[in-house]
Order: structure tokens, then C-alpha cells, then sequence
């Protein structure tokens, strides 16, 4: 086993496109799990933690660039957290202080996990997600992006630069069910933002089918998103709790979303 | 592979196998058995550790990520063999039954009342949601917080 440091963007690309099967590693909050539990064993480890470029964020114009090594701790800090409240939302209930001043959002897309608590949020503001190579550099929907349980867009020698995305400014927020307010994998979640420049509704679940949900519907139909959201859920029975609970949940959350978004 | 870490503010060297956490290599490499090691995936906050004055679990950062950087154990918060406030706190009020989780929790403490000398309850208790203990119940726990606030 190796580990690759590179200490800029360019470096880490090359080193990429050298070792494709490298397995990047930023935050490590998934990665060291598989590592500390021997379920994975690469070659290769290529340590981001050093790539200054793919720390903070920025503005251009209407549009935020958050970096792929934007921490949880970092989404909920302002201006940032008003400009994205229901990503802050979302990145207070993730794990605990110390998962939250490690974990990134770059780390939450590579895993691409189902259970993913930034993905909602980013999803219901139409973000895109910026993967570079040593061939260049190209945007991906996130809805795109996110592929299937655990999988994602990324060709093998791509890194996940950053996400693109233009707040919509309207009001939104994240919930999740889970048995305590800390650590929890979530059991459900949703994200809504009700956009009234674009009269529109959007919700994102997560937690209830095999990639982070997305649908929408016109402001003026607000009652009807609750089983929209249910309908277009494909929840599973696992151990965190069954398709029904699931389903119901989901509903749940809906009001209320909807009671928060359009007070 | 070699790495190079300021731990407890004394320059360390350690031989690492590249995929070992540096929790492995503060207890096993650096004879710094202070962070425990207990369930290895980020949910029991024994193995709590300041990384370049962040609070994080030592068991989810490669040994490898924190060549050329600063760790401060639970070892290094004592003053010349004095206890820090907050490690007074805790024997003053009892908070350590079994002792296993005590280390984390000095460590989150120290790193909460650094941060807001005059935590909430609210604050107390999210700043300590990341470290388990299965013996106390929290109560004595959170009176040390309060009393090294004070």
C-alpha cells in the first residue's frame, strides 16, 4: 500500500490519471471506516488533505463553488449557511463535532451513499457537481451524478473538484428521523425549498430508494407534494427501519417541510 | 513509510504502515496510549484528538495525513505535570466511573471551553454528543463541564 500527498490540484489530477484505482481521501470519515475494518485494502490511497484548492468556497456572480474539502463544520458557518440554510441544516446532523470538523461535502458525493444528509439539500438547488481530470474540467447535474447506491458519475481518473451552486434564496429546510439527534445514519430525510421566483416546489429525500430522490411540482399545488414525495420513494426494509415506517415518515415530513417553507 | 508529527508540541518521528490510522500510530508507534480505541468508525469519540487545533477522532485520520501537522493528545493538556481544568473537574465531580471514555471527554471539553468559555446547556451537550460513555449516565459528566467553566 501506498500513500500519494499531493500538495496542489494539478498534482493530485497527474497523480490520478497515474493511478486510476487510487482511492481519494480527504476527510477519511468513510474511507478509514473500510481501512480501520479491512473491508478495502487498496493499492493506492491519494491523501487530498494538502490540495489547497479544494478547500473554502467562493462566489462568482449569482453562483457559490463550494470545494470538494468544504467540512460540514465549515457548510454551517455564515455567509455560507444563509446562503445554503437547508445545507446547514443538514450539516448539523451529521455525526458528531468531530465527524462534522473532518467530513466533506466532496466526500459525501464520492460515497454517493443513499443516506447521504448533504445530498438532499443540494439536490432541491439544482447543484452541479465540477469533476476534473488532467483532460480537463466538466459539470455534472448532481441528480446525473449520483448513479445508483454508493455509485457516481466519476470516470476512474477524475476527482471531484467542487460543486457549483445559484441559492435560490428561497425558504427551505432539512429533516431527518433518526433515534437521537447525533451520529444517526439518517432512517429518512427530506429537503424542500419552496422557489417562488420559479413557482416552483422541490423536494429531495434521502434514505428511501437507492440514490437521493428529486421531484417538483408548481407552488400553487403545494398540498399535493406530501404524495409526491411518498410516490416517488422506493424505501427498502433494513436495519435502520422499514419501507412502511419509511413511507409514512416521509409524508410526515413533508407537511411539515411545508409548513416551514410557506410561513 | 516515515511521517513527521508535532505531537504534544515535541517533533516525533514514526515508521507507519501507509494504511493505519493515526490513533494506531499515537498508541502503538508513539507509546501514546492516552486515546482509546474502541469501535474504529467515528461513533464513540475515545480516540478524540486536536489535529492543528481541530477536534477530531484520531481513528478516522490516516497516520499519513498528519505528517507535517500538530496533534495534541490527552497527554499534553496537563501544564508540567499539573492537570488541566478540565482533567480537575472531572476527578472533583466524579465523572469517571470505568475511566475508558474519560480521555475523549476531557479532550471535547477542553476543546468546547477553548472555544466558548460560558457553554449553554444546549452547547455542552452538542459539543459532547460525539463521545459515548456507558457507565454515568452523562449527569457527572456534564457538572465537570460546568465546574471547569467556572
Amino acid at each position: 500500500m501506498e500513500v500519494l500527498n499531493p500538495h496542489t490540484l494539478e498534482e493530485a489530477l497527474q497523480a490520478k490519471a497515474e493511478h486510476p484505482d487510487a482511492v481519494p481521501i480527504q476527510g477519511g470519515t468513510d474511507v478509514m471506516v473500510e481501512l480501520n475494518f479491512d473491508r478495502r485494502r487498496p493499492e493506492v490511497l491519494l491523501n487530498l488533505n494538502e490540495v489547497g484548492e479544494l478547500r473554502g468556497w467562493s462566489r462568482e456572480n449569482g453562483t457559490l463553488r463550494l470545494g470538494s474539502g468544504l467540512t460540514y463544520t465549515e457548510a454551517m458557518e455564515a455567509p455560507l449557511a444563509e446562503l445554503l440554510p437547508a445545507l446547514a441544516e443538514a450539516s448539523r446532523t451529521v455525526g458528531s463535532p468531530q465527524i462534522r470538523n473532518r467530513g466533506t461535502i466532496g466526500g459525501n458525493l464520492g460515497t454517493a451513499s443513499p443516506a447521504g444528509d448533504a445530498l438532499p439539500p443540494l439536490l432541491v438547488e439544482g447543484a452541479e457537481v465540477e469533476l476534473a481530470s488532467t483532460r480537463g474540467v466538466r459539470r455534472v447535474a448532481l441528480h446525473e451524478f449520483l448513479v445508483g447506491p454508493k455509485r457516481n458519475a466519476a470516470e476512474p481518473d477524475e476527482l471531484i473538484a467542487a460543486v457549483r451552486v445559484a441559492p435560490s434564496g428561497g425558504q427551505q429546510t432539512f429533516m431527518k428521523v433518526g433515534p437521537r439527534n447525533a451520529m444517526v445514519i439518517a432512517v429518512c430525510s427530506l429537503a424542500v425549498v419552496a422557489d417562488r421566483e420559479r413557482g416552483e416546489l422541490r423536494a429531495s429525500f434521502g434514505s428511501s430508494g437507492p440514490v437521493a430522490g428529486l421531484v417538483s411540482c408548481p407552488l400553487d399545488e403545494a398540498a399535493s407534494l406530501p404524495e409526491l414525495v411518498v410516490e416517488a420513494a422506493s424505501p427498502i426494509d433494513d436495519v435502520r427501519g422499514t419501507a412502511a415506517y419509511r413511507r409514512h415518515a416521509l409524508g410526515v415530513l413533508a407537511r411539515r417541510a411545508l409548513e416551514r417553507c410557506l410561513a | 513509510m516515515r511521517i513527521e508529527v508535532a505531537v504534544n508540541g515535541e517533533q516525533r518521528e514514526a515508521d507507519v504502515w501507509p494504511g493505519e490510522s493515526l490513533l494506531f500510530a499515537l498508541r502503538e508507534r508513539l507509546g501514546l496510549p492516552g486515546s482509546k480505541n474502541a469501535c474504529e468508525q467515528g461513533e464513540c469519540g475515545s480516540c478524540s484528538v486536536l489535529l492543528d487545533g481541530t477536534l477530531v477522532c484520531a481513528c478516522l485520520v490516516l497516520a499519513a495525513q498528519a505528517d507535517g501537522h500538530e496533534v495534541v493528545t490527552v497527554e499534553g493538556l496537563a501544564d508540567d505535570g499539573a492537570l488541566h481544568p478540565v482533567q480537575k473537574a472531572f476527578v472533583e465531580a466524579g465523572a469517571v466511573q470505568c475511566g475508558f471514555c474519560t480521555p475523549g471527554l476531557v479532550v471535547a471539553t477542553a476543546d468546547l471551553l477553548a472555544r466558548r468559555s460560558d457553554p449553554s446547556e444546549d452547547e455542552i451537550r452538542e459539543a459532547l454528543s460525539g463521545n459515548l460513555c456507558r457507565c454515568t449516565g452523562y449527569q457527572k459528566i456534564f457538572d465537570a463541564v460546568r465546574l471547569a467553566a467556572r
